[in-house]
This record gives structure tokens, C-alpha cells and sequence, in this order.
């Protein structure tokens, strides 16, 4: 595949394995406390454990899997609302694939349609629209997940609706912002981050100039990243160039993808459509100031959320989950004292484990291939 | 070998209506009529046409095949019913063909039974009926006891299709997990993910130009001249759903052995990459329907490979990986990019991610 496989050349790699290596021995990092880069990105997740590229890396680096799965970092009680919404007979609840399986505290999507919701798989919020075009009698909800990669395109589906005047069309907005929970990480104490590999597809939308304050204030450095696993290698060395070079930068490697001021047009939709939340809540995180955004009231008759009346309810994250301490990487996925044990893909108890994207789901199923049993370091602990 | 004698044929009903309804379930003429004129006329032969309640087999015409029957049976629930490729018909047959054949036996005789949703066009049902009369040509079995039901509006999705098989495994030939020993080599018989793709694509959901034909096709053929090149042959299976990463863990944890595959040598069409690149699918969970894992003994290993590329079937085959000592149940990748991961057992259904 033209464009795909040349960012997946194992020739390449070894150069850039070998220039890491080479830096990293400079840097004389005791093993014992690994230099800490977090990928803020669930789809860098995903590459990652998808090449094997922990395993290419020397012992002395460390990737700290972030927040940055919308899927996973949904609380329950969002789910619930979704559930509440789309077994009202009148609905047709449209959704993106995986995020049919993130368990509520009264089941998934999945077992809600199996209970007889008109759920529906979708690939756009404009297929959604289409829906209610072709279904004018039914109540056709979006469910609108996602950071600001998919924050515009739900944004342009609501100002066509308006554009079209149709009225059976509405958006349940848990559209969600990364700055505000980089920074809360970044505030949270016990905290050894050494560096970031910042998202690609939401700086293609928002660009470089919001994650300034990571550099000036925080003094970590970041590289934004493609996807491709030569795009994360070398995203990886760049980190280590600046912390080798002792300069806190925001660097752009993905540069054909991300312009620097963002895409303006999308950064326009997305003001019109949406005002920030005073807070939201995220699965393993709690509640962010600012961190999520909701449909303004100008296009109230858009928002299912009021439509709909939503019991809004919230429900804690159970107890014995340590989805925060893995997020903010104080303990690795299988230090985690339910992973593998009561918390699998099958029947996740955390954020985490919920799409292949969270980095436990990724650990369980991809395998840190090296790595010991989890139920040896479950009794080792 | 002919295993019956001719039996005289009674005149075929006629339907005169253009869908199926209740009626055509009722045990009347009306059904009589259905069964005559779309099952018996497309599938017609002599052990089917009596349209007793049982076909008979003679024990001595099959004892001649082999020392041991084979007996498998599958249901069939595809959406869309007619995909490029093939259609659900064409799957029943082949579907239930293959997994004789992996077993090792010479498919020889099926069963069908069809539950029909009320409404179904009697032209697509006929469509369909022919189908798998070809693809049973094809694969050189014969449809020889079959029952049919018609439902009410949604107690079904249009058609299933349920076909039972019956084969016979000749002396000698001895498959199963338990035989896959650390240093066999593991083939394929061409690219994997094709049927999976196809249907996903035929859905229609993602608008995509690029059409990807299903791999649906009978396998027998392919899988006498394997075991006839390479006699030590291990183990064989089907990967359909789950595919070819499902089929691994299970010779795997069966065995109790580890298993190596290399992604640069793991055949997928370029237009199934893509597909599974922007829907963020992985494609050795995707179904196939016309390919078979094998595990051989790696001193059989080229022989069974010249064997597979001189038959249509599996000219594409090639070699994917090798059963190692390792972790018992552990099925790894060496990936392009020079890396290694764990290749596990699907969770539920693959689900496109969302960015």
C-alpha cells in the first residue's frame, strides 16, 4: 500500500532503533528509573502494540500508555444515559463501532440492542443524518464520542441538519477536550513524566499552539507524532534529542498532516456548535474542569441531552480499579490488582481494558510479549 | 460410483405466485409445490427426488471410500444474501464441504434445510436453490435430504440455511492437533480475510469502490492433492469465523505448543489491507471461506507447497510461520517493522474504531 508501507519499514527502524539507543546511552539513565514518555493517544497506543515497538526500544524507556482513548474514558453513567435514550421506542440510537461495547453500570449498548434498543452501527455522523432523512417518523440520536478529531464532523452534521431544517436529528455530545486532562495530569502529584508524544489527529484539528504551556510551564518536552510506527520512533528519538539538548519544545513531527495553526474551518465549526462544560467526568480520571464540551444553546434542538431529558446520573468507578495510577503511569497495566483476574476484555471492570486502544485491552491482548504472567506479579505485589 | 439404483421420477408441482407466504409452510400442496419446484428441480437426483422422510445410503458403496464416516453440520445467516463472490447457497454448501474436507474425508452426500421468512421472492429463493445445486456440483457431492419452513415476518432475517454433511475418510489418513509437533511449519492456501472483507464491504455501509470478492469455494480437491504430496500432513482446519488468528490459538493451546508467524510472509490482498487499514480491523480475524490452515511436517513442507500452487485453489499458498517449544497456547508475530506480538483470541465481534 502506497504511502502506508513506506512509514512501516523495518530497514529504517533499525536505523532509528540504533539512533535511540545511542542517545539514550548518552543520557546514562539508571534502568532502575526509566526515562518516562507517555503517548497521550490511544491510537499511538494501538501502534504500538500492534508493531511491538516497547519490545524494539532499550530497558532504560519507558512508555506510559495516557488518557487519550475516548472510548475508554467514558463513565458509566454516560453509558446509562445512552442506554436510557435509546430504548425510548421512538429512537434510533446511531454509534461508531466501539464504543457499543463500553459497559455501563446496566450493561452496554450492545446488550441494550440485543434487548431490543434500535442501536445502529455507523461510520459518520452523517450517515446518522442520512438515517433521519430516510426515517422522518423516528428520533435519530447520534452519539457524539471523541476529541477534537471527531468534534468538527459532528459539529458540521448538526449545521447541516439546521441547514436542511430537519428535526428528528439530535446529537448526545460527550465530545471531550485532551489540554484540560494533560493538565491535570501534569498537576497530579507523584508524577515522573519525562516527556510526551503529543495526539496527531487532534493537533491536525487544533494544532501545536495550545500544548505551549507543557513546554513553559511544566518543562516537558513534546514531539506530536503520526501513527505509523516510524512515525513513533522517530517521535520517540526526537524526545529524547531535546531532553539529551535539555530544551522543552513542542515539536511537530507529523507535520504533513499537522499544520501548525490547526484547520481553521473545523476550529470554526466547532465554536459555533459547542461551549465548554464547567467539568466533566472521565472513567479512571473523575471529574476535569473544562474538559469536555456541550451543544450551545442555539442549537438546543440539536442536543439530545435536552430533548431527551437524560437522568444525568453519576456513578463512581468501582473501587479496586487503578485505572488513574496506570493512566498517569505510577504502575504498569498488569501491576493493576484485578487485571487479567476480575478486569479482561471480556468483562472490563476499568476504562482501560474497555477498547483495543486502552493500554490494559492492549497489554491483555497484544502482550508485552516478554513480560511475566500478570498472576505472578499479582502475587509477587 | 453411483451408490443407488435409479429410482422412477413422479411429475414436480408448479408455484404460481411470486413470494413465499405462510401457506408454503403449511404441509399442503402448497408446500409440496414449493419444495418440488425450487428445491427438488435445482438439486434433482435420484436419492432426493422419492422425497421420503430419509435418505438411505448403501454401507457397502461407502465402506468402499474409506474405514470411517465423517459428519459435520452448519448454519448459514449471512447478510447481505448475495455478496460478490457468492451468495448463501453457495456458502451452505461450501461451508459444510470444507469442514469434511479438513477432517481428511471425501464429502460425499449433504443435507439441507432452509427456514424462509414469509415474503421471500420465490425468484431469489430459486436463485438461490441453484446455487447450491452448482457449488454441490462443483465440489462433487450431492443434496440428498433437505426440509424447508416458512416463518412470519421477522422471526428470521429472509433465509438460514442449515446443511449437514456426511463423508468418508479413507485408511490411513490421521489429522488432529494432538499431531502438531515444535519445528512443523504452518501453510496457507492463499489470502487471508477476503470473505470477511467482502461481506463487510457488500453491507454497503462504507461506500467503498474497491469491490473484494469472497474466497467461498470447496476445498476438497485442494486437500486430496495436499495429503496426497505431503501424506505426513498434521493437522488441517478451516479458518472461518475468527479467522486465521482464532484457528492458530487453537492448534495452539491443543497442542500445547507456541506458533510463530511472520506479517511480511502473511498473504492479504492489498485491497483487504486498506479496508481493514481505514476501519481499523485486523485482518487475521476476518473470515475466509475457501482456505485452509495446515500444519506439516517441515520435511513435507515443499512438497506440500508445489502441491498446493499447481491447484487453482492455492496458488497463492505459502508458508506463514512455524510451531515452536515456547509458552504452551502462546501464538506470536514477528510484525513488518521488526517487532513481536502476542496474536490472542478475539473478544466478542470486531468492532471499526473510531479514530
Amino acid at each position: 500500500m502506497r504511502y502506508v508501507d513506506e512509514y512501516r519499514d523495518h530497514a529504517k527502524a533499525k536505523i532509528l532503533c540504533k539512533a535511540i539507543e545511542q542517545t539514550v546511552r548518552g543520557l546514562k539513565i539508571d534502568e532502575s528509573r526509566p526515562l518516562q514518555i507517555m503517548e497521550v493517544c490511544g491510537g499511538h497506543t494501538h501502534s504500538i502494540f500492534r508493531y511491538g515497538i516497547e519490545g524494539m526500544l532499550p530497558k532504560a524507556i519507558e512508555l506510559v500508555h495516557g488518557p487519550g482513548c475516548p472510548v475508554c474514558v467514558l463513565p458509566m453513567g454516560r453509558v446509562d444515559d445512552c442506554v436510557a435514550i435509546a430504548e425510548r421506542p421512538e429512537v434510533i440510537f446511531t454509534t461508531f463501532g466501539d464504543a457499543m461495547r463500553v459497559p455501563g453500570s446496566r450493561g452496554s449498548l450492545l446488550q441494550a440492542k440485543a434487548n431490543g434498543a434500535d442501536v445502529r452501527m455507523v461510520y459518520s455522523p452523517m450517515d446518522a443524518l442520512a438515517l433521519a432523512r430516510k426515517a422522518p417518523e423516528r428520533e435519530v440520536v447520534f452519539f457524539g464520542i471523541g476529541f477534537e478529531t471527531t468534534m468538527p464532523s459532528t459539529a458540521l452534521t448538526v449545521l447541516q441538519a439546521e441547514r436542511e431544517g430537519i428535526t428528528n436529528f439530535s446529537v448526545f455530545c460527550n465530545h471531550i477536550t485532551i489540554v484540560p486532562t494533560i493538565k491535570a495530569i501534569l498537576d497530579s502529584p507523584g508524577l515522573h513524566l519525562d516527556g510526551f508524544l503529543g495526539p496527531g489527529h487532534v493537533s491536525m484539528v487544533v494544532g501545536t499552539a495550545p500544548y505551549g504551556f507543557i513546554a513553559r510551564f511544566y518543562r516537558k518536552p513534546m514531539v506530536i507524532a503520526g501513527f505509523e510506527p516510524l512515525d513513533i520512533l522517530q517521535s520517540i528519538w526526537m524526545v529524547l534529542k531535546q531532553i539529551e539538548e535539555g530544551r522543552c519544545e513542542i515539536e511537530n513531527q507529523y507535520a504533513r498532516i499537522v499544520p501548525e495553526a490547526g484547520n481553521v474551518p473545523a476550529l470554526q465549526a466547532v465554536a459555533r456548535v459547542y461551549e465548554l462544560r464547567e467539568f466533566f467526568e472521565w472513567r479512571g480520571l473523575g471529574s476535569i474542569d473544562h474538559s469536555g464540551v456541550k451543544i450551545r444553546e442555539a442549537y438546543a434542538r440539536f442536543d439530545a441531552e435536552r430533548k431527551f431529558g437524560v437522568p444525568n446520573v453519576k456513578i463512581a468507578d468501582p473501587k479496586c480499579c487503578q485505572c488513574g495510577e496506570v493512566l498517569k503511569g505510577v504502575i504498569k497495566p498488569w501491576q493493576c490488582k484485578v487485571f487479567g483476574l476480575a478486569c479482561t476484555p471480556e468483562t472490563p471492570l476499568g476504562a482501560l481494558m474497555v477498547s483495543s486502544e486502552g493500554a490494559c485491552s492492549a497489554y491483555y491482548q497484544y502482550g508485552g510479549v516478554k513480560r511475566h504472567s500478570p498472576a505472578d506479579e499479582v502475587s509477587a505485589a | 460410483m453411483n451408490l443407488v439404483p435409479r429410482i422412477r421420477t413422479r411429475p414436480l408441482g408448479k408455484l404460481h405466485v411470486p413470494t413465499v407466504t405462510l401457506a408454503h409452510g403449511g404441509g399442503g400442496k402448497a408446500m409440496k409445490d414449493l419444495i418440488d419446484d425450487v428445491f427438488v428441480e435445482a438439486f434433482d437426483n435420484p436419492l432426493l427426488s422419492p422425497l421420503d422422510d430419509q435418505a438411505r445410503l448403501d454401507l457397502a458403496a461407502l465402506a468402499g471410500f474409506g474405514d470411517r464416516l465423517a459428519f459435520t453440520t452448519d448454519s448459514f445467516v449471512v447478510d447481505p444474501l448475495i455478496f460478490p463472490g457468492g451468495d448463501i447457497g453457495k456458502l451452505a454448501v461450501c461451508g459444510t464441504v470444507n469442514d469434511l474436507a479438513v477432517g481428511g474425508a471425501l464429502p460425499l452426500y449433504l443435507s439441507c434445510a432452509v427456514i424462509i421468512e414469509e415474503g421471500i421472492a420465490v425468484d431469489l429463493l430459486r436463485q438461490i436453490a441453484r446455487s447450491m445445486a452448482g457449488a454441490a456440483a462443483a465440489a462433487e457431492v450431492k443434496i440428498i435430504t433437505g426440509d424447508t419452513k416458512v416463518v412470519s415476518k421477522a422471526a428470521c432475517d429472509k433465509i438460514f440455511i442449515t446443511t449437514t454433511g456426511v463423508g468418508v475418510i479413507s485408511a490411513g489418513i490421521e489429522l488432529g492437533a494432538q499431531y502438531v509437533r515444535p519445528g512443523d511449519v504452518v501453510l496457507v492456501n492463499g489470502f487471508l480475510g477476503d470473505h470477511g472483507a467482502a461481506i463487510l464491504c457488500a453491507r454497503g455501509d462504507m461506500a467503498l469502490e474497491t469491490p473484494i470478492a469472497s474466497d467461498c469455494a470447496p476445498l476438497h480437491d485442494l486437500v486430496a492433492s495436499l495429503l496426497a504430496a505431503a501424506p505426513a500432513t498434521r493437522f488441517l482446519r478451516d479458518p472461518t469465523r475468527g479467522g486465521v488468528a482464532t484457528v492458530l490459538n487453537e492448534i495452539a493451546e491443543a497442542a500445547e505448543v507456541s506458533i510463530e508467524i511472520d506479517e511480511t510472509q502473511t498473504p492479504i490482498r492489498e485491497e483487504v489491507r486498506g479496508f481493514c487499514e481505514i476501519l481499523g480491523l485486523d485482518p487475521l480475524y476476518l473470515a475466509n471461506e475457501g482456505k485452509f490452515v495446515a500444519v506439516v511436517p517441515v520435511e513435507q513442507s515443499t512438497r506440500a507447497l508445489d502441491a498446493l500452487r499447481a491447484h487453482p485453489l492455492g496458488r497463492d499458498a505459502t508458508t506463514i510461520g512455524c510451531v515452536r517449544h515456547g509458552e504452551p497456547g502462546r501464538v506470536t508475530m514477528r510484525t513488518v517493522f521488526g517487532g513481536e506480538r502476542i496474536v490472542d483470541m478475539l473478544v466478542g465481534e470486531q468492532l471499526p474504531r473510531i479514530c
